[in-house]
């Protein structure tokens, strides 16, 4: 990996300490069309592996459609059109034979909770056997280690073979990160994950994605900005399809911004 | 509803007559229902009554006897049985796969509105149309002859909306956030109708099966010409060979043997409705089986 | 947290990672094939109403081109295809058989059917409207040959004693063997067409002090109107297409009728009872494709006005 590749024109952060690490996502000039209408327009930025990103932004602001486009969802979106570049890995996401591939490297978490309509257990083995993984010594094995990770283990182990779609939402919610883990992601995306989750439990996946950012690079779209403030390495702050700002997340909320509106946003101005 | 019910507290007159024409429409409609459905109990009660008498373990499994007079209708039962097994055998897979595509996979567009109309058209075609294309394509064009495959194919082309119909709906019930989280983690789109759509209709699925078996047995129009025959001393022995079948004995029995006692089609009547209605009962049940136990 | 020692994965490195991106697995393969499987399938209803046109077509198309006369086809009631000089090919006798018979099935059919619909959709409730709705729907399966059946060999004895005539194999009794068969389709569309109509109107008028039956005539049968008429015109298709119960119910007389006591035959009836004894290539035998050719196409006019006067009211 080249060095010089982590200077994406809009982060401006370049501290040399930092740009050691390859980016594990790079975007450039990504613009996302739904027919006519413009969800996000040239976005450029470049995620590290094993950092937290936090993406903030108000409704509408894009941030759902960024996170769809990473993971090639648009194949399966009618109307939804892609411009730009995304590099994972080094590889543009636009040139792969198997977008397949590419989305079982990336786990996703939904704002609201979707546990499938099977068990417990066949929800989280349901990626390792799509993988291939048949034997069931193997397949106990990741199951148990994708809920303790998700810290979920001691509340269902009694339970493993109950409907996973009829735990309560939060529980639900801890199934789908477990789920998300049981691809053995290089990238983890949340999308606003605490939005159907009470505090409790929100304060417990924070925990868990704290302990995760040893090994998976981390992109948390979040409508509340302090969570932002608490996990994220970096911030970017999206704006009616607009990247206004990346920056270091400390620097947001301390106030060196670039941008007023960033520091209008982040002191709950509007949005 | 009643205490909170402001019209409680005012002039009770005209509360009283709204009352009064509430249950007056009530009880007119509730009429109408009981006009429509009385006469056709009636006759279902005599259908059992005039039928019954004849329906015994030997009119279900011997061939009928002296010019169809005696006797039973085993190789019309028989051949009912190969007629829907074959039809189902090719209606179903298509008409599955059919359905998958238009929830799956259709997008919402002309193309997909031409699809649906071809299926409404399907159904609503009138079965002697059928016959004529069964006759034409499959008996003299593909050169199967009068046989239970032209028959069969005829049936399968007609009764394929009810599996598409019923297919398409138990799909669509399965909620769309279900594929995009199978979607996200890497799932192509088959894996994820094979491991979470498929799994979680089946059910559905099988209650159109349930109602093509009954709607194929039942029709006799499209197998006149094109597999079925009035009477025929042997029993099938394959595809390629003539049958006789319930629904055309019936029409045989009531219209065509001069002589025949009034027994003979009533049973076979019954013999069918039986069947049919079985079939209609069972898939209901399993609908209401299903609707009690949602996964989601 | 005591477990993060546990680790992620043992899964590929990051260069195989980016060779899977590339490689096309058997699974992508698989689903390449299903998708192009089920899309065969799925223009398959496509295909085969072009190949029931076409066949339909094929087998009537010479009598069309070379000795049709469209006056005397359609405008003509004399049909005698049998007579070895002079066979006659008039269908008035027939339209007018099934349009009768289909008429009458709708006079009975319709406000009855509309009627059990309300009161299944807005009055009954809780069981009553549960075993409502399965009793129609096992009517609706009775097959029509039963259906006929039931008009020969029970309503033919009760109209000779009831009205004192000497055949009761006649419009009026097929009319009503049509009208029993069509009415559980009707019922259930019209249900549905009511049920479609979402419960805030409902509400809204019910707050204005509304009884139950002004809500429904004010607010719901006009909601319902589209929905309501696409069933009607469905069921006029039913009874125009349908073949058995009008065979064995009209009497099967060519006959253009003089009261609802006359005897009739209907085109469906003409084809089921005459193609046994045509022969194959024929003009009697073209003929009968040519009526099939007729049947087609009205039939699909119907379900096409049908379709879009329906999809009317989810646009609207």
């Amino acid at each position: 990996m080249v060095d010089s590749a982590i200077l994406s024109p809009t982060t401006g952060t370049t501290t040399p300490a930092v740009d050691a690490v390859p980016p594990k996502l790079e975007v450039r000039d990504l613009t996302i069309r739904y027919g006519d209408a413009v969800a996000l327009r040239g976005v450029n930025l470049s995620i590290r592996e094993h950092e937290i990103f936090g993406i903030i932004g108000p409704a509408n602001a894009g941030k759902t459609s960024f996170l769809k486009a990473v993971n090639r969802m648009d194949v399966f979106t009618t109307g939804m059109r892609v411009a730009g570049e995304i590099r994972f890995n080094g590889r543009d996401t636009r040139r792969l034979n198997n977008v397949y591939a590419l989305r079982s490297r990336i786990g996703v978490v939904f704002p609201l909770p979707v546990g499938l309509p099977m068990t417990v257990y066949e929800n989280v083995a349901l990626s390792p056997r799509l993988r291939g993984i048949k034997e069931k010594a193997e397949l106990d094995v990741i199951v148990q280690r994708c809920l303790t990770r998700a810290a979920l283990w001691d509340e269902v182990k009694d339970r493993l073979h109950a409907l996973g779609s009829l735990l309560s939402g939060g529980q639900q919610q801890r199934l789908t990160i477990a789920r998300a883990l049981s691809q053995e992601p290089d990238l983890l995306m949340l999308d606003e994950f605490s939005i159907a989750v009470d505090p409790v439990t929100t304060m417990r996946i924070e925990d868990v994605l704290k302990e995760l950012r040893k090994e998976v690079t981390i992109i948390l779209v979040t409508n509340l900005v302090q969570q932002a403030r608490r996990l994220a390495d970096r911030t970017a702050f999206f704006l009616g399809g607009e990247c206004v700002e990346i920056g270091v997340t400390e620097d947001l909320f301390t106030g060196e911004v670039k941008d007023q509106r960033t520091r209008d946003y982040v002191e709950g101005r509007f949005g | 509803m009643a205490t909170a019910n402001p019209t409680m507290f005012q002039a009770s007159d005209l509360n009283h007559h709204n009352e009064r024409v509430q249950k007056r429409y009530r009880l007119l409609f509730g009429l109408m229902t009981l006009l429509l459905i009385t006469p056709v109990l009636l006759i279902l009660g005599t259908l059992v009554v005039k039928g019954g008498g004849a329906i015994s373990w030997e009119f279900l499994l011997t061939a009928p006897t002296d010019g169809m007079r005696t006797g039973g209708l085993f190789p019309a039962l028989l051949g009912t049985i190969w007629l829907v097994t074959v039809a189902l055998l090719l209606s179903v897979p298509i008409g599955i796969f059919a359905a998958i595509y238009l929830s799956e996979y259709a997008g919402d567009n002309w193309f997909t509105r031409t699809i649906n109309l071809a299926i409404i058209n399907l159904a609503g075609v009138p079965s002697i149309v059928h016959a004529l294309f069964g006759l034409g394509a499959f008996v003299l064009f593909f050169k199967f002859g009068t046989s239970i495959l032209a028959a069969s194919l005829t049936l399968a082309v007609m009764t394929m909306p009810v599996v598409i119909v019923a297919t398409r709906e138990s799909l669509q019930a399965v909620p769309q956030a279900f594929r995009e989280a199978c979607w996200n983690m890497g799932a192509t789109r088959w894996q994820t109708i094979r491991r979470v759509v498929l799994p979680n209709s089946i059910t559905g699925i099988l209650t159109g099966v349930i109602l093509e078996v009954s709607r194929t047995a039942g029709e006799t129009a499209p197998i006149m010409f094109t597999g079925a025959v009035f009477f025929t001393p042997f029993l099938p022995q394959s595809v390629f060979d003539q049958t006789m079948a319930l629904s055309l004995h019936l029409f045989v029995t009531a219209t065509q043997v001069p002589g025949i006692a009034d027994e003979v089609p009533f049973g076979v009547a019954l013999v069918l409705i039986g069947l049919v209605l079985t079939m209609n009962s069972v898939s209901i049940a399993f609908r209401m089986w299903l609707r009690g136990k949602k996964k989601w | 947290m005591g477990t993060s020692t546990q680790a992620l994965s043992g899964r590929a490195t990051d260069t195989q990672a980016a060779a899977d991106f590339d490689r096309r697995n058997l699974d992508w393969y698989v689903d390449k094939l299903i998708a192009v499987i089920v899309f065969v399938c799925g223009i398959s209803a496509i295909l085969f109403v072009l190949g029931i046109f076409f066949f339909v077509t094929k087998e009537g198309i010479g009598f069309v081109f070379e000795k049709m006369d469209f006056r005397e086809f359609f405008l003509t009631p004399y049909w005698s295809p049998s007579d070895a000089e002079d066979p006659e090919y008039g269908i008035l006798a027939l339209m007018a058989g099934t349009a009768s018979v289909t008429g009458l099935a709708m006079l009975v059919a319709v406000p009855f059917s509309l009627g059990a619909a309300i009161f299944i959709a807005e009055f009954a409730s809780g069981k009553t409207r549960e075993a409502l709705k399965v009793l129609v729907e096992l009517l609706a399966a009775i097959p029509s040959v039963v259906w006929g059946f039931i008009g020969l060999v029970i309503m033919n004895p009760l109209l000779i004693k009831w009205f004192d005539i000497p055949v009761g194999l006649c419009v009026l009794n097929a009319g009503i063997i049509l009208g029993l068969m069509a009415a559980p389709i009707m019922t259930s569309i019209a249900e549905d067409a009511l049920k479609a109509v979402p419960d805030r109107y409902r509400e809204a008028a019910e707050a204005m002090g509304a009884t139950r039956w002004q809500v429904i005539y004010k607010v719901v049968l006009p909601a319902a109107k589209n929905g309501l008429l696409g069933g009607v015109l469905l069921g006029v298709g039913r009874g125009f297409g349908e073949t058995m119960a009008v065979l064995m119910a009209t009497g099967h007389a060519v006959n253009i009728p003089g009261s609802i006591f006359d005897s009739v035959r209907a085109l469906t009836a003409t084809i089921a009872a005459e193609l046994g004894e045509a022969v194959v290539g024929g003009e009697h035998y073209q003929v009968l494709f040519t009526i099939g050719i007729f049947l087609f196409l009205v039939t699909f006019i119907i379900n096409l006005s049908a379709d879009l006067i329906v999809r009317g009211i989810r646009k609207g």
